[in-house]
C-alpha cells in the first residue's frame, strides 16, 4: 500500500507485542460486496460496502485509538510541529481542516496527526500517530494539484463523509514520528469564500471551552484532565483564522515561528 | 490453542504473586487482548501500578488506558451510591448493594481494577413496588419497553427490568432475590438482608455478610445462563476466598450457611471451577465435606460434564482461544440457567417466544436493509 510504503515494518506479529490486531477483510453475502473491520475478532461496526475498505481501515483504528488508548487526553484535531512549537488545529467536519493541515505539512511543517491529539495529562507534550491524511471532496483534487508528488491512496466515493482519499504522510513527519511535541499555538481554521485573511485572537475561555467539546475523553480524566486542559490554554496563544486564500493562511503561520 | 492451556499467561498475571515484570512482548501481546475481551485488563494494570512491575512501555500504554476507565467507573459509582443512599433512606426501605458496587463499597481486593457498569441492590419483595417508585423519582426508569420482557421478568425473575437513568445513563438492577422464586432452590432472602451489614459512611446502605456475599457470587455464576463475563466472575470468586479466609473461621462458618441456605450445591461447582482455573487455595478435603453436608455426591458424571461446559463457557470469546466446545457449552449452560429458573412447560413457551421473536426481528431487519 503506497500510503504506508515508507512505515517500519515490525518483525512478525507472533515475536512481539501490537498495539491492536485488526483486518479489513470482504464479506460475501447477498447485494453488493462489503468488508468488515475487526479488531481480535470483534465487528465494532456494521459491513461498508468494499470500496471503502481503505478508508474503513483508517476509521477502524481511529476507534481503536479512541476506545483504547486512554492513556492521553484525546482531542479531535489536528496537530502540527515546527522548530519544536506545535500548533493544534480544532475544527469542525467542513471549516478545511484536513486541507489546512495537509498545506501546512507541504509547506515544511511536521504532522503528528490529522485527526487526533494524544495530550500526555502531566507534561502537555504531544506524541505523534503518523498515519495519512483523510482528504474528503474537492480538497482531494485540490492537493493532488498542489501536491502532485505526494502518494495518495484510492478513492472511496459515496461514503457517509463523500469522496474520501487518503494522502500519504511526509517523510520528514514519518522520520519523527517517535518525537513528541509540545504545543505553541492553538488556531481555529476556517476556510471561508470572498472575506481575505481575518485573524483574531481568541478569548482563553472560550478557547478552553473549544478543547473541551474536541475532547473525546474527559470523563475518564475528570477533574485531572480539565485541569491539564486548562493548563494548555493558558500556555498557548490562542486565534480564529478565517482564510479564503490557503497561500496566505500559510504565509501568516509561518510568520507566527518567526515571532518569540 | 485450545481451552484453558490457551487462556494461561492471562490466569498468570491475575494470580496473586504474579512477576509481571518476567512477561516478555510475545506474552504481554497476549495477555492485553484476552484481557480486553474478559474485561480484566484494568485489574491487571492495578496490580502492575501497585507492585511498580517493570512493564514496557507500549505495554503501560494499554494497562494504564483500562486501569483508568476502572478508576472513572469507581468515581462515578461512589458518587450514584451516594445519591442512591439518600433516596432509600428518604423512603424507609431497607437496602443491599450486591456484586461489583458491594466488592467496592466494602473495600475488598476483588474490586480492585473491577468494571463495574451496573450496580445490584436488593429489597425486601414486598417493598419492591415502593422501591421502583422511589427509583423512577430519583430519575432511573425502566429501559426496556417491551411488554413481554417486563411480564416475564416480574413473574419469573429475582429482578425487575434494568432502570436507567435519564441524565446520567447509569444503570441500575433492583432485586428482591438473589435467585428466582420459581427456580430449583428456594430461598428465603429475609435470611441475607437480617445477616447484612451496614456501612460506616452510609446511613442506609448495606452489603452481604462475608459468607452470603461468596454464596450469591457462587450462586450467580452457577446459574447465570449466559456467561460473557464467567472469567470475571471467577476471578471475583477466587479473590473473595482468599480476602475472607484470612479469618481462619471463615470456611467452617461458609459450610454451615451453605447447607442452611440450601446453596451447597452451587457453592461447591463455583468453588471447585475457581480452584481449578485459579488455583485458589481451599483447606483438603473441605469440598467433599461440603458435598456430604449437602448430601450429594461430589463425583458424579453429571458434574464432571458440568464442569467441562463451564470450563470451556468462561473462556473470552476470542479466537486465539479456538474451542470446538465453547459454543456447545455455551448453549447447554444457557438452557439449563433457564431450566433452573421455571418449571418445565413455562421454559418451554419462553424459549419458543423468544425463538419465534428472534427469527421475526431478523426478518424486519433484513427487510430494512
Amino acid at each position: 500500500m503506497a500510503l504506508y510504503a515508507r512505515h517500519e515494518v515490525l518483525p512478525a506479529a507472533e515475536d512481539g507485542f501490537s498495539d491492536f490486531h485488526v483486518a479489513v477483510l470482504a464479506r460475501r453475502g447477498s447485494g453488493r460486496a462489503k468488508c468488515v473491520f475487526q479488531m481480535d475478532g470483534f465487528e465494532p461496526f456494521t459491513p461498508l460496502a468494499i470500496n471503502e475498505a481503505f478508508a474503513f481501515f483508517e476509521w477502524g483504528l481511529n476507534w481503536c485509538v479512541t476506545s483504547h488508548c486512554h492513556r492521553w487526553i484525546t482531542l479531535h484535531a489536528a496537530v502540527l510541529e515546527r522548530d519544536g512549537r506545535a500548533v493544534l488545529l480544532p475544527a469542525p467536519p467542513g471549516s478545511g481542516k484536513s486541507t489546512f493541515c495537509a498545506a501546512l505539512m507541504m509547506d515544511g511543517w511536521r504532522l503528528l496527526s490529522d485527526e487526533m491529539v494524544l495530550l500526555d495529562p502531566q507534561t502537555l507534550q504531544v506524541t505523534p500517530s503518523s498515519r495519512p491524511i483523510s482528504l474528503k471532496n474537492r480538497s482531494i483534487d485540490l492537493m493532488k494539484t498542489r501536491a502532485p508528488e505526494a502518494r495518495f491512496g484510492p478513492m472511496a466515493h459515496d461514503t457517509l463523509k463523500g469522496t474520501v482519499c487518503h494522502m500519504a504522510i511526509s517523510d520528514e513527519s514519518l522520520e519523527k514520528a517517535q518525537l513528541p511535541a509540545a504545543p505553541a499555538w492553538v488556531v481555529f481554521p476556517r476556510y471561508q469564500p470572498g472575506t481575505g485573511l481575518s485573524v483574531v485572537p481568541r478569548g482563553k475561555a472560550s478557547a478552553l471551552a473549544e478543547l473541551f467539546s474536541n475532547c473525546f475523553n474527559h470523563q475518564v480524566h475528570g477533574r485531572d484532565g480539565f485541569r491539564a486542559l486548562v493548563r494548555l490554554t493558558e500556555q498557548v496563544k490562542t486565534f480564529d483564522l478565517a482564510y479564503d486564500d490557503l497561500d496566505g493562511a500559510l504565509g501568516w503561520m509561518a510568520a507566527q515561528v518567526e515571532l518569540p | 490453542m485450545n481451552g484453558l492451556a490457551g487462556l494461561e499467561p492471562l490466569l498468570q498475571t491475575l494470580k496473586p504473586g504474579a512477576d509481571l515484570g518476567a512477561l516478555g512482548e510475545r506474552e504481554w501481546d497476549l495477555v492485553v487482548r484476552l484481557g480486553r475481551a474478559s474485561d480484566l485488563l484494568a485489574r491487571i494494570g492495578q496490580r502492575a501500578e501497585a507492585h511498580q512491575a517493570p512493564v514496557p512501555a507500549r505495554v503501560a500504554v494499554h494497562l494504564q488506558s483500562a486501569s483508568l476507565l476502572a478508576e472513572r467507573q469507581h468515581r462515578e459509582l461512589a458518587l450514584e451510591l451516594r445519591v442512591i443512599d439518600q433516596v432509600f433512606v428518604e423512603a424507609g426501605i431497607p437496602v443491599v448493594v450486591l456484586k461489583g458496587a458491594a466488592y467496592a463499597l466494602a473495600g475488598l481486593d476483588a474490586a480492585d481494577g473491577r468494571m463495574v457498569s451496573d450496580i445490584d441492590l436488593m429489597v425486601p419483595p414486598e417493598l419492591l413496588p415502593q422501591a421502583e417508585s422511589a427509583l423512577m423519582m430519583a430519575g432511573w426508569i425502566s429501559a426496556n419497553r417491551d411488554a413481554y420482557d417486563q411480564r416475564y421478568y416480574r413473574t419469573w425473575m429475582h429482578e425487575i427490568p434494568p432502570m436507567r437513568h435519564i441524565s446520567r445513563g447509569t444503570v441500575i438492577d433492583l432485586h428482591h432475590n438473589i435467585l428466582p422464586p420459581t427456580g430449583r432452590i428456594k430461598l428465603d432472602a429475609g435470611r441475607l438482608m437480617e445477616a447484612a451489614l451496614p456501612l460506616p459512611s452510609f446511613a442506609g446502605l448495606r452489603v452481604l455478610a462475608p459468607v452470603d456475599m461468596l454464596l450469591h457470587s457462587a450462586a450467580h455464576l452457577t446459574h447465570e445462563g449466559e456467561l460473557d463475563t464467567g472469567l470475571r466472575g471467577v476471578v471475583d470468586l477466587d479473590a473473595l476466598v482468599r480476602e475472607f479466609s484470612q479469618d481462619g473461621s471463615y470456611f467452617d462458618r461458609l459450610l454451615h450457611r451453605a447447607v442452611e441456605l440450601n446453596l451447597g450445591l452451587p457453592l461447591f461447582q463455583a468453588l471447585r471451577l475457581t480452584r481449578h482455573v485459579m488455583s485458589t487455595p481451599l483447606p483438603s478435603g473441605w469440598l467433599e465435606q461440603l458435598a456430604q453436608a449437602s448430601g450429594f455426591h461430589a463425583q458424579s458424571t453429571r458434574q464432571a460434564w458440568l464442569e467441562r461446559c463451564w470450563e470451556a463457557a468462561v473462556l473470552p470469546r476470542h479466537p486465539l482461544l479456538t474451542n470446538r466446545l465453547a459454543p456447545v457449552a455455551r448453549s447447554v449452560l444457557y438452557l439449563r440457567g433457564h431450566w433452573l429458573r421455571m418449571p418445565p412447560g413455562l421454559l418451554l413457551r419462553h424459549l419458543s417466544r423468544k425463538a419465534m421473536r428472534a427469527v421475526f426481528v431478523s426478518g424486519a431487519d433484513r427487510e430494512k436493509t
